[in-house]
């Protein structure tokens, strides 16, 4: 038995590897593509290290350019190309720009104005550290080919048969037993009926199963049998009554669908973006705002697409729809970049709601007490589509204020009254409790 | 006949069972107590946009803002750069508050020690920030400021996630990132 195991273990294992061969084989060959456009590119191109150029193009030129989008400033693939083509501009004039473009503007020069202007007077930062062999390398790197997008089609086929051969297999297995399970049945039926033919042909009676008074009959006489069954009833009944009747306000697990499907675990959670970065409010005001949407165009004026991890649910082109419906909330065009004025607020649906008869205030716990937000709206930073964690009952609230010892140390402001509290109740840790969390009136006026 | 019975009762037992949805919210004792006349923050409004979150009246000023009156243009950015100081003096500077908010607002693209790796960087989601000792920017206290007042290039203003006195904090721990960078 143990041995088959083991055989089938390795029998699983080969198959992985297979599977991963041939992965590798297509990577292996999609990567000598890329080696080979980069290579035939190159020897076109200048004397200049387009790798090189790569590193330092992210390092000081894509927060404002990018290869084939207008960003803040202008796309750059074939910059020296056109600018030589269309204006007759040679290399010289882009080491001038780029190490001191406002100087080349103030001498007059008529198309370093015609592009600050064009851009709306957005001056390019002056760059004079760029030698003269870093340009080139920028240069080299901008002059390559725009790559095949065939790379990136063939991993996500792969990926895609990848999920979709899993799962026909699944309901290939299934279907098999539910078959096999009906032919068993099937014979069964035809063993039993064979069998009684052949009892019959040789006439041998078969023992009639004798009439009894039915269990259901047995036990409905039997009274205290009845009345035991009556209590049990009318208890569970009642536990579930009573259990339906507390849980209704509860909204522990409510999971609504939102106009824009924000994926706090890619931002959160794969990005590490801190919960204050867009709740800014929660430090400083009763409710922990809802970010405007300048707060995403931050850094979705960059971003404009998704290149992290896709599920079958979730796709690339999923999540750009979602970047694109920002877009179109905040009126921004991103062809143009610029904004049209045109803007619509979105209508987030609001998960967390306490009753209007309870204060709670954000700043208090965030700011003051120092809790963490996952302590009350668990791990966010997992959740693809935000559900309520805790329940939010005041039950939970006050168990949280009896056992949340309250940092008093450095706190000038209450370090006489801590004294006295602590004195009191002969501690020197005070709980939230202790220091009157559990005042009705704290929460509710 | 009885089995058919049995079937139906577990599958009515099944479906009131199924029925709970975490898509909608749950029922309410008495909800005009939990939902009260007022407007709720962020909520719905009677005004014309239908949104409770309004922009202030035209020319209101909140209690203690002071306006800032620098322009959010290049030529602006050189005025700040070159006149604008800060606001908070050596005495109230608080470099661990300063380091707390600028590792929430500005760390994850600048990096926490202002050489411009931060996580954003490093995931190749947003490229070409720039460390704090560039040479070519050679940044100063107004001109930090007017980068996070109004924003420059890419990045976006910070003025509504961060308070001026805060702004200023971020100001001084920028400039001692700074410092150490060029050391």
């Amino acid at each position: 038995m143990k041995k088959s195991y083991q055989s089938l273990e390795v029998n699983l294992t080969n198959n992985m590897e297979k599977v991963i061969h041939r992965e590798l084989r297509k990577n292996i060959l999609s990567l000598g593509l890329i080696i080979l456009l980069a290579f035939t590119t190159s020897l076109s191109a200048q004397e200049g290290d387009p790798a090189k150029g790569k590193a330092l193009f992210n390092a000081n030129c894509a927060a404002c350019h990018q290869l084939d989008k207008k960003m803040t400033g202008p796309a750059l693939r074939k910059v020296e190309q056109r600018l030589s083509d269309d204006q007759g501009l040679d290399r010289d004039w882009i080491y001038a720009w780029v190490r001191n473009s406002a100087g080349l503007i103030k001498s007059g020069d008529a198309y370093a104005n015609k592009v600050y202007n064009e851009f709306g007077g957005a001056a390019m930062t002056a760059f004079p550290q760029l030698s003269d062999d870093d340009l080139n390398n920028i240069l080299a790197y901008t002059a390559e080919e725009k790559a095949a997008p065939a790379p990136t089609a063939v991993a996500t086929g792969t990926a895609a048969t990848a999920s979709n051969s899993g799962g026909i297999s699944n309901e290939i297995i299934l279907g098999a037993l539910a078959i096999l399970f009906m032919l068993l049945a099937a014979g069964l039926y035809v063993v039993n009926k064979t069998l009684r033919r052949f009892a019959s042909a040789q006439n041998i009676d078969l023992p009639e199963a004798t009439k009894r008074t039915p269990l259901w009959k047995a036990f409905v006489k039997n009274q205290f049998l009845m009345l035991v069954t009556a209590i049990f009833f009318l208890l569970a009944s009642a536990y579930f009554v009573f259990g339906f009747f507390m849980q209704i306000g509860i909204d522990q697990g409510y999971e609504p669908v939102q106009p824009i499907h924000f994926s706090h675990k890619i931002h959160a959670g794969d990005n590490g973006i801190d919960c204050k970065y867009c709740h800014s409010s929660a430090r400083v005001s009763k409710t922990s705002g809802i970010p405007s949407l300048n707060v995403c165009m931050n850094c979705h004026k960059s971003i404009y697409e998704y290149n992290g991890e896709t599920t079958a649910e979730h796709s690339k082109e999923f999540y750009d729809d979602q970047i694109k419906k920002l877009y179109t909330a905040a009126g921004w065009d991103d062809a143009e970049q610029k904004y049209t004025g045109n803007s619509q607020p979105v209508k987030w649906v609001r998960i967390h709601n306490l009753p209007d008869f309870v204060y709670f205030n954000h700043s208090q716990h965030v700011s003051v007490a120092g809790v963490e937000c996952q302590t009350c709206h668990g791990p966010v930073e997992e959740m693809e589509v935000v559900y309520q964690h805790a329940p939010l009952t005041m039950g939970w609230c006050i168990e949280c204020h009896r056992t949340t010892n309250v940092n008093v140390k450095d706190n000038a402001y209450y370090t006489k009254i801590h004294e006295e509290l602590s004195k009191k109740y002969g501690v020197d840790k005070l709980t939230a409790a202790q220091m009157g969390g559990l005042e009705c009136g704290k929460c509710h006026y | 006949m009885k089995s058919l019975i049995k079937i139906v009762v577990v599958a009515v037992f099944l479906v009131a069972v199924s029925c709970k949805k975490d898509s909608a919210p749950n029922y309410q004792f008495m909800p005009n107590m939990y939902e009260s006349a007022g407007y709720e923050t962020y909520g719905e409004a009677a005004f014309p946009d239908g949104v409770e979150a309004q922009l202030p009246a035209e020319g209101s000023i909140p209690r203690g803002y002071v306006p800032f009156d620098i322009e959010n243009t290049t030529e602006g950015y050189e005025l700040a750069k070159t006149t604008l100081v800060s606001a908070v003096d050596s005495t109230q500077v608080d470099l661990e508050r300063g380091k707390a908010l600028y590792d929430i607002y500005c760390g994850i693209c600048h990096g926490n020690k202002g050489n411009g790796q931060g996580k954003l960087v490093k995931r190749e989601k947003i490229l070409g920030i720039p460390s704090y000792d560039d040479a070519g920017r050679a940044i100063t206290a107004g001109s930090i400021y007017h980068t996070i007042y109004y924003g420059k290039n890419a990045m976006g203003s910070y003025a509504n996630q961060l308070k001026e006195e805060e702004r200023w904090q971020v100001v001084a721990y920028v400039l001692k990132l700074k410092s150490d960078l060029e050391k």
